[in-house]
């Protein structure tokens, strides 16, 4: 995902005068096509979030669209307070890019964990989420987003290079993306992020969810819950997949969004990280079965 | 000039926390004559043309003492001074820390060590496309307590950000107790000039030495520049010069009166 990312940056900032990219001192070999051919829209802000989450938002006030990049929660928790205020209450056009989401670090500790980032930024309302499933999902978000600049936080999980869309997908937040389509059965899986790789491994692999439609949600906010009843009504059986914990999480976002409709609420599920394994250390592969989101490899 | 609107920016902002029940009156006093000459003559701004591109760029970081701000902009003529009343009513865009929503007012501050990275960026947009404007930075001494200024000034120096001014309202007070007994910050000269910046240490409350001060910064030097203004907390009150409760103490109405009547007999 980091390579889709900064391949489609490039071609963006080619054709955008005012994209610009700070980095956290982090993005060895992967910035470097960014920063060799725009110099002078290229900023290494060095191990200061806060000054780079600060700093994005001032270039943003005078018209830079301002991509920050950082591991995990180094980009988002670390300088929460700067996106709160500085970013979303300012309406600003900067990009909260944090790469790892879900435990694509798993084996590097809790401390490169992304999985309560969610919960943070969904709490701010001008903030939309960006959680791409694949590279073309990377590409279609990078695109929506420079296309409306706005407050928001692109997560690069750590996915296998299948591409789940033949074409680079059209996005409009809040709207679900079919990635399987059975008309003859009324469920549907329903992800964001890099969780959409996991939802196909239950679809293919398991009894209860076999041949179950697949969707993608890779744009949403507070703003897109009004969105969700109709889209939920559609279906027989929602369940909602996501590398995070489910407090705060994306499932608890679609509950939310159900509230006050029993009749839907009945028809959804969630599935999330379990928070034991806050406590735990491994691959991707494993945490992700330890806490419950892959049935097999 | 400068005294004149200085005193007037006092006696306005003592009306807005008076009528609105509000607190830090010490920390507007303080600043009111730094306000006063960058109001009177240093800023390069147009009050008819708020959001004018090449104007100078001024932001409060310690937002708590907005009243000073939003006087200052009344006087200036960017809002009328018919709506300072409403300073801290409901709905109101003259909130209680420093809001964006008013004309004038580039970045809405109230939690510390905001106003500089903020500031960084925008110095880092002007020096980068080649713009002449300046942006000034008024904080507060306390707030060097957060580690994001200290970021972002080795950003700043690391950039050779010479159109940044930062200005510290050196009272020495703080919420609770002095600085010293809070969280020693000194020796501020050596550590901002250990950070790359160009010093200077001006008497926060001498309109010539402000004015002068301000005018004379190169702007060729390839460091940014912090200014240190020694000042009192409550300046132009001398019930409230130097006193910890009027970080958040309101006056009554007498001490209104009375405050009022000394800067005018000023």
């Amino acid at each position: 995902m980091r390579n889709a990312f900064i391949e489609e940056l490039v071609e963006q900032a080619t054709k955008h005068e005012n994209i610009a990219l700070i980095v956290g001192d982090l993005g060895y070999s992967v910035v470097e096509p960014f920063a060799n051919q725009f110099p002078d829209r290229f900023f290494n802000a060095g191990v200061a979030e806060q000054n780079m989450t600060g700093l994005a938002a001032g270039l943003a006030s005078e018209g830079y669209h301002v991509f920050t990049y950082s591991i995990a929660n180094f980009s988002t928790f670390r300088c929460a307070e700067q996106i709160r205020n500085d970013v979303d209450y300012h309406n600003l056009a900067v990009t909260v890019v944090s790469i790892g989401g879900g435990l694509a670090y798993g084996a590097l500790g809790y401390s490169h964990h992304a999985v309560q980032d969610y919960s943070l930024i969904r709490c701010m309302p001008n903030m939309l989420i960006a959680s791409p499933g694949d590279s073309q999902e990377v590409k279609a978000c990078i695109r929506f987003l420079i296309d409306n600049p706005q407050p928001s936080y692109l997560r690069l999980g750590k996915t296998s290079k299948l591409n789940f869309h033949k074409d680079i997908p059209k996005l409009s937040p809040g709207k679900w993306l079919s990635i399987v389509n059975n008309k003859e059965i009324t469920d549907t899986i329903l992800s964001t992020g890099g969780a959409l790789e996991i939802a196909i491994n239950w679809r293919n692999k398991s009894t209860e969810f076999l041949n179950w439609n697949i969707h993608s949600m890779p744009l949403w906010s507070m703003k897109e819950k009004p969105l969700q009843p109709l889209q939920v009504a559609n279906f027989s059986n929602v369940l909602t997949i996501e590398d995070h914990l489910q407090d705060g999480g994306f499932g608890s976002w679609m509950m939310e969004s159900l509230i006050g409709r029993k009749e839907l609420i009945d028809r959804l599920n969630t599935k999330a990280l379990d928070p034991s394994i806050c406590k735990l250390t491994g691959s991707q592969n494993t945490l992700n079965t330890l806490g419950g989101l892959r049935l097999f490899d | 000039m400068y005294i004149e609107l200085a005193n007037q920016i006092r006696i306005h902002s003592l009306q807005m926390v008076y009528s609105a029940k509000a607190s830090h009156i010490g920390s507007a006093l303080s600043i009111a004559d730094i306000l006063g000459c960058l109001y009177g003559g240093v800023l390069n701004i147009d009050p008819q043309k708020p959001e004018w591109l090449e104007r100078d760029r001024f932001i409060l970081s310690k937002g708590h003492a907005c009243v000073a701000v939003y006087a200052s902009l009344a006087l200036c003529g960017f809002i009328d001074l018919s709506i300072l009343k409403y300073y801290g009513q409901d709905n109101s865009m003259l909130s209680n820390h420093v809001s964006h929503n008013v004309p004038g007012v580039e970045f809405s501050t109230g939690s510390l060590g905001h106003g500089l990275p903020f500031g960084v960026g925008k110095a880092l947009f002007a020096k980068k496309t080649g713009k002449k404007w300046k942006t000034y930075v008024l904080m507060s001494d306390g707030e060097f307590g957060e580690g994001s200024n200290w970021e972002a000034m080795l950003f700043a120096a690391h950039h050779s950000l010479d159109n940044l001014i930062a200005i510290v309202d050196y009272n020495k007070l703080q919420s609770l107790n002095t600085v010293e007994k809070t969280l020693n910050i000194e020796p501020l000269y050596d550590k901002f000039s250990a950070f790359g910046f160009n010093v200077i240490e001006v008497d926060g409350h001498d309109n010539v030495a402000l004015k002068n001060t301000f005018l004379s910064i190169p702007s060729d030097i390839n460091k940014p520049t912090i200014v240190i203004a020694h000042t009192i907390k409550g300046k132009g009150v001398s019930f409230m010069e130097n006193k910890v409760e009027w970080h958040y103490k309101s006056p009554n109405q007498h001490e209104l009166a009375s405050a009022i009547s000394e800067i005018m007999g000023a």
